[in-house]
């Protein structure tokens, strides 16, 4: 009794009292999914019914020789491929541009973050109105220019490029902010030395300001990357992974597996989570490439 | 070495010719909603658009209100984002204190299998969560929304950096006092931590407010606790020819994260900054 009590004012009760219930929280809907996500990836399981029968590596290998998973596929890497380093480079200019003491730069950085706090569907919907085909006003401007009209998320083509160009809107801010926060810790006196070396501006960025923005550019492709290869908000809201299934992107395959067939009655759910976990080890395996790579190449500053 | 005066060809400074057009394609989207919000539907269907309606048809968003569920949606989110925000603030304080400051038999262990999480995507545990939240009685009820999320583990890693860089001097002698852990907690580290914690209350809140997916997959079919995210998703889908009020909707669905932003854009740009996140 007496040790139980030591025990209750000891530094281990109190620390346990303290992280209990988040731990608990999260033990049941953090942890717990993981594990259970593995179990699903091995059986014939639905949604609703019970019943679940053990197929071994079925699923896995089912996963190989389905033609869907293959052109969901070659679409994230499209995707991926596009939107990661035009979001980037994109961010890299405006935060330069931003970076700088002149007139209404508040009001620019402000117009420049605005879209980071809007949600998916909002943006979803400004953009299926701006992009809209008959109507919209982007195929107006374009027109100005002589450009166009195109038909956006209508058309095979062009959808996943109009997908693109909405998740750069919405991300620009974000990326943005990461490198003019990564800017501002480039000492004035190493691109004033550079000036003072003779070195032009483009120079000088490329030779001193563009080796210290490494870390930052390498969280931002890692960041990037991982959220382009789980697109879903977008493409299950604005173009439901069409036309004829050009925007048909992994993770929304995975939802429709899993959710959508036959309203969650003919539920593939086990066949699903086992492509869920080759997507995660995909992640996995491409951002330990990624942060390897990165560091042989980037000079941290001591 | 002196410098040359750079010659000057405009009035201004250059950047300008950048910023201004940029800042302008940025808020385009957002501004065009807003004209389309107040047209009628005639002038929605009208090429070339209409880019001024003339007369401000403000009985638009009136319509929505009245014709929609707007305000269910509006009230279902408000209790969500609060009740997730409030209880993020409690849980993530205690166990991040804990972390940061008290020895404790299985700390770094646990902390570890926690941060682990972060690293799994979404949609490899959406199916299981789903059962999960299945199994506890909560589909398509708020409480599925609510519930799975009362504490993060992003709000715990980041609150426990936090707390690590605070000085330990005045905690130790309010201990030397007599004070308990949890006095001290409220006392000397939180009013410390305001900034750090209005940090994770913002980034929380727009996680909370846009968050889409989750709702989608556990609210099934009673609308009574759809959020603005699925309400507006579905409006839209019913009302596909209607873009005035899809934008009247879209655009009340926005304002409060908006003046959020503007009141407190330096926490959100804290929280990106630091911990490179977004939803």
């Amino acid at each position: 009794m007496d040790r139980f009590r030591r025990f209750l004012v000891s530094d281990h009760a109190a620390g346990w009292a303290f992280i209990l219930p988040s731990v608990v929280l999260i033990l049941v809907f953090g942890i717990a999914p993981i594990v259970w996500g593995l179990i699903l990836s091995f059986q014939e399981a639905g949604l609703i019914s019970p019943e679940r029968e053990w197929v071994g590596l079925d699923n896995y290998v089912r996963i190989a020789s389905d033609p869907k998973v293959r052109q969901a596929a070659i679409n994230t890497i499209y995707y991926t491929v596009l939107f990661v380093p035009t979001s980037i480079l994109a961010a890299l200019f405006v935060a330069q541009a931003l970076n700088r003491r002149i007139a209404f730069v508040r009001f620019y950085r402000l117009a420049v973050f605005i879209p980071v706090v809007t949600s998916t569907i909002a943006t979803g919907i400004m953009f299926l109105w701006l992009f809209d085909r008959n109507y919209g006003l982007a195929n107006w401007l374009l027109g100005k220019i002589g450009l166009g009209p195109f038909g956006f998320f209508e058309d095979p083509d062009q959808a996943m490029i109009a997908l693109v160009l909405m998740t750069v809107w919405g991300w620009l801010g974000f990326d943005t902010i990461i490198y003019l926060a990564a800017l501002q810790g480039v000492p004035q006196e190493l691109t004033e030395a550079a000036a003072i070396d003779g070195a032009g501006r483009w120079s000088s960025f490329w030779r001193v300001t563009w080796p210290m923005l490494g870390p930052a550019t390498l969280l931002l492709v890692v960041w990037s990357t991982i959220s382009a290869i789980q697109l879903f908000d977008e493409v299950f809201f604005v173009t439901k992974g069409g036309p004829l299934g050009r925007t048909s992107v992994v993770v929304f395959y995975v939802y429709r597996l899993a959710f959508e067939q036959g309203l969650g009655a003919l539920s593939l759910a086990g066949y699903a989570a086992a492509i869920a976990y080759v997507l995660f080890l995909v992640i996995l395996v491409l951002t330990l490439a990624q942060f390897w790579l990165g560091n042989r190449i980037i000079h941290y500053p001591s | 070495m002196v410098e040359r005066p750079r010659r000057r060809l405009l009035p201004f400074d250059p950047w300008h010719l950048f910023l201004a057009p940029l800042s302008l394609l940025m808020l385009l989207p957002m501004v065009w909603m807003v004209v389309t919000s107040l047209e009628t539907e005639a002038q929605t269907f009208h090429f070339p658009p209409i880019l001024w309606p003339g007369t401000l048809r403000f009985e638009n968003y009136l319509t929505v209100i009245r014709g929609s569920a707007f305000g269910t949606w509006f009230w279902n989110t408000t209790v969500v984002t609060v009740a997730i925000v409030l209880s993020n603030l409690v849980l993530c304080t205690l166990a991040s204190y804990a972390f940061a400051r008290i020895r404790f038999l299985g700390r770094g262990v646990v902390y570890l299998l926690l941060l682990a999480t972060l690293m799994v995507p979404i949609q490899v545990v959406l199916i299981p969560t789903f059962l999960i939240v299945k199994e506890l009685g909560l589909l398509d009820h708020l409480g599925a929304l609510i519930v799975p999320h009362l504490a993060s583990v992003f709000g715990i890693f980041m609150l426990t950096q936090f707390f690590r860089t605070l000085p330990v001097e005045l905690e130790e002698a309010a201990r030397i006092d007599g004070a308990s852990r949890l006095s001290i907690l409220l006392r000397i580290v939180v009013p410390l931590s305001l900034p750090a914690l209005a940090t994770l209350a913002v980034i929380q809140f727009m996680w909370t407010w846009n968050e889409f997916l989750w709702p989608l997959v556990t609210i099934l079919t009673n609308q009574d606790a759809f959020t603005l995210q699925l309400g507006l998703a579905t409006f839209q889908g019913s009302h596909q020819t209607q873009w005035h009020f899809v934008a009247a909707a879209n655009i009340m669905s926005m304002l409060p994260m908006l003046i959020l932003f503007l009141v407190a854009q330096r926490y959100f740009v804290r929280g990106i900054a630091t911990q490179g996140l977004k939803g």
